[in-house]
């Protein structure tokens, strides 16, 4: 027990953040917020998603202030979350009506609209393209102009909507029936979940979990430890559009909306065959999983949707399809802080629990000379 | 883009909602009454609770101290401090009397509370049966039945095997009769204080989203048996080598020049206070 927890705390403290600010500057440049935003979608689309608001500016001036660290930026926004008021709720937005950049099936071949690649890494090598280096800016801009100039023109009729390809299978009869749900969901960061959740609670901590939790989780699932095996249905990359009721009307009418801007989202309906006896016969059918999650974070989507359809099914006993075990532990700022509060100073439980080891042990040597 | 922070970090809206649930866990003793904890500027695990206890509480006339482990200075609790006087401005103190509001963690502090004061503990595992129940669906039912029989079961094994109770801190307590509490990582010897107290104690769980509350003059026991009776921490013949007090909590600490042992105050400000002269009687 070297050090002595007295006086020269406040000190201490003013030197180690002077320290930190000094790491993020030594090398005496600085990266502007908006080069971030430009720059860094990845990182700033995870963080979102983790962070739990939408807003490209935050999260990059996060992840400046983070010096990248992804933690530490997720963390900045949901205190930053909190202090906001909540105003209004938007209208409920109907994933089928995304704009869609990028979309695939790994169920069909052919879906009504096609397959469209849009960005994607799953297409490249991973090689490190030392060009990089030396990329330069008139290059990149002559490289964009002529890009861009291949570009249609003309506004599809459809504003890039296209049918869902669950709705094929739906309409064979091939989908597990289920009943529409159209209560108000419960809002998790306003009010407490309880145990046994709702699915909305469910798919609300889902969406925000930290995304290599969510991952790994999902991941044990489709390996062994869940008895899913699933096929992505769809999965879709696009815009949203947001509509808030207008505030000043009661009429709940198609009109009265304000649009207030569009989200990206990455979409998943995966699908997991299940077999229901039926009239004493075995019927194969399919359920679905769900994930969404703000920008382009397919990965954890996908993740996502596993853990949805394994926590659809709380009997059976494994971790993956235990709601506690999932949803209490995949949040980032919950299990960050908490695994680092072990740095905090622990001397007077430590002092409690000397104090009760000694006496056990005194007690044995006791007992031994009788 | 919001630049400025309303007062005390939060909404009032948020304020409103955490001081709805504090009101209801006073009303019910020892009741782990659950929020929505708010992600906070400091980690979860780390004071969050506690803190959002405070700014839903604290008024520009209060006085506020905050201590970590029995020091004032140790590095959270300044951290802590800072954020509650930056985002309100009000004045602070070390010294446990002149406070209005508390911030603790695990330590009551020596100097006896008053009921014009409260204390909030910050708690990183409000669930005493979660050592015996990983599941929070079925410790709720457990509370809600009155089933304590895993607890007390916990600590008949641990007679069985040690000859002893052989908790550290965090010993359970049943509150008024009703609810077994996680009294938040006090040292044992800190439980005897929650019994019949003047103040009222708050325990905030942020990570956990639990709020719950001993109201003053309410019966706190310590869970023990007739022929096995509750033992706090044996602090009776150590000395403090600064201020010469016994009977308090105290630091166990190690002369590296004597290779001695030797013992200190565990609550700095109280000890501060014994040495500069300031407090006459030995509490």
């Amino acid at each position: 027990m070297g050090y002595v927890a007295v006086k020269g705390g406040t000190t201490a403290i003013e030197e180690s953040i002077k320290r930190l600010r000094y790491e993020r500057l030594k090398d005496g440049r600085v990266i502007e917020v908006e080069v971030i935003k430009s720059c860094m979608r990845g990182l700033i689309d995870r963080i979102m998603s983790e962070g739990s608001i939408y807003s490209r500016d935050l999260a990059a001036l996060a992840i400046k202030q983070a010096e990248g660290n992804p933690e530490e930026a997720t963390f900045l926004l949901r205190a930053y979350r909190s202090t906001l008021p909540r105003m209004h709720y938007s209208r409920p937005i109907a994933p089928k009506d995304m704009c869609v950049e990028r979309r695939i099936s790994s169920a069909f071949k052919d879906i009504p609209g096609g397959q469209i690649l849009g960005a994607a890494y799953d297409y490249v090598h991973r090689l490190l393209d030392f060009d990089l280096y030396n990329e330069s800016k008139r290059e990149i801009l002559q490289w964009l102009h002529l890009y861009t100039e291949t570009f249609s023109q003309e506004v599809p009729e459809d504003h890039g909507k296209l049918p869902k390809v669950i709705d094929l299978l739906r309409r064979e009869g091939l989908m597990t029936e289920t009943e529409r749900d159209d209560t108000e969901p419960q809002d998790v960061t306003r009010d407490n979940i309880r145990f046994p959740t709702r699915r909305s609670e469910r798919l609300q901590i889902l969406t925000r979990g930290e995304t290599g939790a969510v991952t790994a989780l999902g991941y044990a699932a489709i390996r062994g430890y869940g008895i899913v095996h699933p096929t992505v249905g769809e999965l879709r990359v696009g815009y949203l559009p947001v509509h808030l009721d207008y505030p000043m009307a009661n009429s709940q009418t198609e009109d009265d909306v304000i649009y207030i801007g569009e989200i990206q989202v990455t979409e998943v309906e995966t699908l997991v065959p299940e077999v229901r006896e039926e009239n004493g016969k075995a019927k194969i059918e399919f359920s679905i999983g769900y994930g969404i999650c703000y920008g382009q974070n397919e990965t954890k989507a996908i993740a996502m949707s596993v853990l949805d359809n394994c926590l659809e099914k709380s009997h059976i006993n494994s971790p993956v399809h235990d709601e506690e075990f999932v949803l209490m532990h995949i949040d980032c700022v919950e299990a960050t802080g908490f695994i680092s509060h072990l740095k905090l100073p622990h001397y007077v439980t430590f002092q409690s629990e000397l104090d009760s080891v000694r006496k056990t042990r005194e007690g044995k040597q006791h007992d031994e000379k009788i | 883009m919001m630049k400025k922070y309303n007062f005390a970090f939060f909404d009032e809206g948020s304020k409103r909602e955490i001081r709805r649930a504090t009101l209801k866990a006073i009303a019910i003793p020892g009741y782990q009454v659950p929020f929505a904890s708010r992600e906070m500027p400091i980690a979860r695990g780390w004071g969050t609770g506690g803190l959002q206890l405070t700014l839903s509480l604290i008024g520009r006339d209060d006085i506020i101290k905050v201590i970590d482990q029995g020091a004032d200075e140790s590095v959270n609790a300044v951290n802590i401090k800072k954020l509650i006087i930056s985002t309100t401005g009000v004045q602070d103190t070390e010294k446990t009397a002149e406070a209005t509001l508390i911030q603790s963690r695990h330590r009551i502090p020596e100097v006896e509370l008053r009921e014009d004061q409260i204390i909030v503990l910050q708690v990183p595992l409000p669930e005493p049966l979660r050592t015996i129940e990983p599941s929070e669906y079925k410790t709720k039912k457990l509370h809600a039945d009155q089933d304590y029989n895993g607890i007390w079961l916990m600590l008949f094994e641990q007679i069985m095997k040690h000859g002893r109770m052989s908790t550290g801190a965090d010993h359970p307590v049943q509150v008024h009769g009703r609810y077994i509490m996680a009294p938040s990582p006090i040292p044992r010897f800190d439980n005897q204080k929650l019994n019949d107290s003047k103040t009222l104690t708050l325990l905030g769980a942020g990570r956990e989203k639990k709020i719950y509350a001993v109201p003053p003059y309410t019966k706190v026991q310590s869970l023990a048996f007739a022929d096995y009776p509750f033992t706090v921490e044996d602090m009776s013949a150590k000395v403090c080598r600064l201020c010469g007090t016994t009977g308090v909590y105290m630091d166990e600490l190690f002369d590296r020049d004597t290779e001695e042992t030797y013992y200190q105050c565990n609550d700095v400000s109280y000890c501060l206070q014994r040495e500069n002269k300031e407090m006459d009687d030995l509490r």
